[in-house]
């Protein structure tokens, strides 16, 4: 654990307690079984952002409290380790970055005091294949009069139905897989010619596949310049990952810490399953990987922060080794468990599904191993 | 940090800079600087020697500064650890070669500091701070290895010395060492109750050495005979049958040093350059700028991210353990060294994948001497996960002291 300020401990403590008592798993779990539509409780969402959650990374002149990733990251962490539903990731993150990163100053104040206190829900729709591959765009947005004309498809559009804004990446020029000519748009889930529909996933969370027949915008709808949104998407995108890596990480950590107590407490041949040396070693290879996972996690965080030139390659460590990870420790707790981890009344079949998930979200371990190769330079 | 102590270590940095600037040996300025390579080392035949390297020592030992945070009584340079990380932060600014590398430095001086008499510490420390002695170590024999409270050299009690018959292996450097430190039997009845810890004059009479080949090649390791070997009374540490408790300690201090051993170079004996370099030249790339054995590149970037990984969890380690003075190491420190071990060895693996046949040279000239140094440390990183703890033996220790799990029903 890194070392952290006063402030940090106490909003670290606060997210612990309140996910501990308010937002335990067993709320996930009656979360899906009710079939909520939205895939969260927005009651809780709207609980989180009464505490400030929503608006941890937004600057305090656009409705936050300016106090930086490694801040998220401690709540993104404990949500995680109950599998706490939420827009928080893809709203008061995700996009609460692209618009930092990229908006105008009347956009900032247009959506970000909004997003901060949990009213606005915003995400990112980039992706258009069965693989995160941002830079293949073939979503079209065509200079029209006074606007534009976006055409195409994104899917697996995190809390795509909850949201009233997305964050599009559209080509205005050049063609998919080119960085350039890629822009970004800030469209609203009301205006007309765009549809949704819901996804049903394993991981029970929620998510859209969104259709854009013909869909106009205004000039003001432009985030950043026209054919040049690229560098703003990767950085929102790095932002995004050491998020995710950090509710991963959390995730992690609480997959192997009810495995320990099993190893602990399940008897077989007289003894405690974890007395057998071909358990114990699995174990220990669990806990030295969520250490070195750790240390990639606040990195990513911290270099944010400190807006360190190595957020790109510090991202995708982080998500690769945590990634790795995560899919470690939910395979052994199902497989520790035994016949108790098969079922669904056993809260091991949520991790594995929620790991796969998370996984696969803005790029697998191979797409950030690549990357990391290409930044690298071989 | 208050104003007044932040003022204090500018002062001591300061100071710090301008004496190293004022008494490194000019000779150990240019990279080809011709040092006998043993210098370092010291020990009885540098006692005399103007090697630039010995100067250097002796002036370096002159402010106690070869053993730093060690009380000035014996020699030691007395400072507190905020300013010993200074110095260490102005030699390595400054590209200082370090002054003495010693066994005496970094393992059994901390445990005479702890269990050792005035007398024996006044007889041995100042000769450890000014690298007048080479020390080495005596613990594995060749029937006790991870099971090392099985040691059996004998240590009899014969009035006014002991009388020391038995076999030691994995010395390193015995055949150049002054004196070892010693794990020895004083009572065959107990096996954890009854080792000492000795300290024995490698010049006495019924002492033997041979050093060992390895699957590498040449090796600093020995083995040491002793053959009715007479040590003085008064060269036993701590109490007749206390010596595992402080065998135990030191190997803590060795486990440090052989973790911080694994540097980019791989390990003891690796070899130093950068994965995704040599793959480039050894393999070539594609189109885009990847290299062309899509493969290996990927297992490639596996280890080169675990390796950056482990140093930032060094990095962590290290910075948790200065903010938590007093609590002790974290947790994470535990497998440092089995995860060091672990990527050492992957890390020589692919680097003798990535050179094809180049990976295959053990002498001539059809190989570069990088090449060849490959090869060679690629073997020898095999050790890695033997020497100093086998890394089942630290999992096993990890299981039970860190994660809790219980002892296995034996029988």
């Amino acid at each position: 654990m890194a070392v952290l300020t006063e402030e940090q401990t106490l909003l670290r403590d606060a997210a612990r307690t309140w996910t501990q008592e308010e937002s335990p798993v067993a709320r996930f779990r009656s979360l899906r079984d009710s079939g909520a539509p939205l895939r969260f409780d927005p009651a809780v969402y709207a609980e989180m952002a009464a505490m400030g959650w929503a608006g941890v990374i937004i600057p305090e002149a656009y409705g936050g409290s300016g106090f930086g990733f490694l801040g998220m990251g401690l709540i993104l962490e404990e949500t995680g380790r109950t599998l706490t539903a939420s827009p928080l990731l893809s709203s008061a993150l995700t996009a609460a970055s692209a618009l930092m990163l990229a908006g105008s100053d009347e956009q900032k104040q247009r959506w970000l005091p909004g997003i901060a206190s949990g009213a606005t829900i915003a995400t990112l729709a980039i992706d258009e294949g069965a693989h995160h591959r941002p830079s293949h765009v073939a979503m079209t947005a065509m200079r029209d009069g006074t606007g534009y004309r976006l055409s195409g498809s994104k899917n697996f559009v995190l809390e795509g139905m909850a949201a009233n804004l997305f964050v599009v990446s559209a080509r205005t020029s050049g063609a998919s897989p080119d960085t350039a000519g890629i822009s970004l748009f800030l469209v609203e889930a009301s205006t007309p010619g765009l549809g949704r529909a819901p996804l049903s996933l394993a991981d029970s969370r929620g998510a859209a596949n969104l259709v854009f027949d013909n869909v106009e915008v205004g000039v003001d709808a432009l985030l950043g310049t026209v054919g040049d949104g690229w560098a703003a998407l990767e950085g929102t995108l790095d932002r995004a990952r050491a998020g995710l890596a950090a509710e991963m990480l959390g995730a992690a950590l609480q997959a192997f810490e009810t495995t320990l107590d099993y190893l602990k407490t399940r008897v077989q041949f007289g003894q405690a399953i974890g007395a057998f040396q071909g358990l114990q070693h699995r174990a220990v290879k669990m806990y030295t990987d969520l250490e070195l996972a750790r240390s990639c996690v606040e990195a990513a965080l911290t270099a944010i922060d400190e807006t360190d030139p190595r957020v790109p390659e510090y991202a995708s460590l982080a998500k690769a080794k945590v990634g790795d990870t995560l899919h470690l420790v939910t395979n052994e707790m199902v497989q520790m468990h035994g016949g108790i981890g098969m079922t669904d009344a056993h809260d091991a079949g949520l991790y594995l599904k929620r790991a796969r998930a998370a996984e696969a979200t803005y790029g697998g371990q191979a797409y950030h191993r690549d990357r990391y190769a290409r930044i690298n330079g071989y | 940090m208050a104003d007044g102590a932040h003022h204090e270590f500018e002062a001591f940095a300061e100071e710090a800079r301008a004496w190293l600037a004022g008494n490194y040996p000019a000779e150990l300025k240019s990279r080809a600087a011709k040092v006998d390579p043993e210098a370092q080392w010291g020990g009885r035949p540098f006692v005399d020697s103007q090697d630039p390297q010995v100067v250097w020592m002796r002036r370096m030992a002159s402010k106690g500064w070869t053993a730093p945070t060690w009380p000035a009584a014996f020699g030691g340079g007395g400072l507190t650890a905020e300013q010993a990380r200074i110095l260490e932060r102005e030699l390595t600014a400054g590209g200082y070669r370090a002054p003495l590398a010693s066994f005496g430095l970094w393992m059994l001086g901390p445990v005479l500091l702890e269990y050792a008499t005035e007398a024996q510490k006044r007889e041995h420390l100042p000769k450890i701070i000014r690298g007048e002695i080479r020390w080495c170590q005596g613990y594995s024999e060749p029937g006790a290895g991870s099971d090392l409270a099985s040691l059996q050299t004998k240590c009899d009690d014969k009035g006014d010395h002991w009388l020391i018959n038995g076999q030691k292996i994995w010395t390193s450097y015995a055949n150049k060492a002054d004196w070892c430190f010693c794990l020895v039997r004083t009572d065959t009845s107990k096996k954890h109750e009854g080792i000492s810890f000795v300290l024995i004059d490698m010049a006495s009479h019924g002492v033997e050495t041979r050093p060992i080949k390895l699957i590498s090649g040449d090796s600093p390791f020995c083995e040491t005979f002793f053959t009715d070997v007479k040590v003085p009374k008064e060269n036993l540490v701590g109490r007749v049958g206390g010596g595992w408790e402080i065998a135990k300690r030191l190997l803590q201090y060795e486990r440090q040093n052989i973790s911080g051993g694994f540097g980019s170079g791989g390990g003891a004996g690796g070899a130093s350059g950068d994965l995704g370099e040599l793959a480039k030249s050894y393999i070539g790339m594609d189109a885009s700028g990847a290299v062309a054995d899509g493969d290996l590149r990927g297992r490639i970037t596996q280890n080169k991210m675990d390796f950056q990984a482990f140093y930032l969890t060094l990095s962590r380690v290290a910075t948790e353990a200065r903010s938590n003075a007093g609590s002790g190491p974290s947790a994470a420190t535990s497998i440092i060294k089995y995860a060091a071990a672990t990527l050492a060895q992957q890390r020589s693996e692919l680097m003798v994948e990535v050179l094809g046949h180049q990976g295959l040279g053990w002498e001539g000239d059809a190989f570069s001497s990088a090449e060849k140094t490959i090869t060679r440390g690629w073997l020898r990183s095999k050790g890695n996960s033997i020497e100093g703890g086998t890394s089942e033996v630290n999992i096993n220790v990890v299981a039970k002291r860190v994660l809790g799990l219980p002892d296995p029903k034996v029988g």
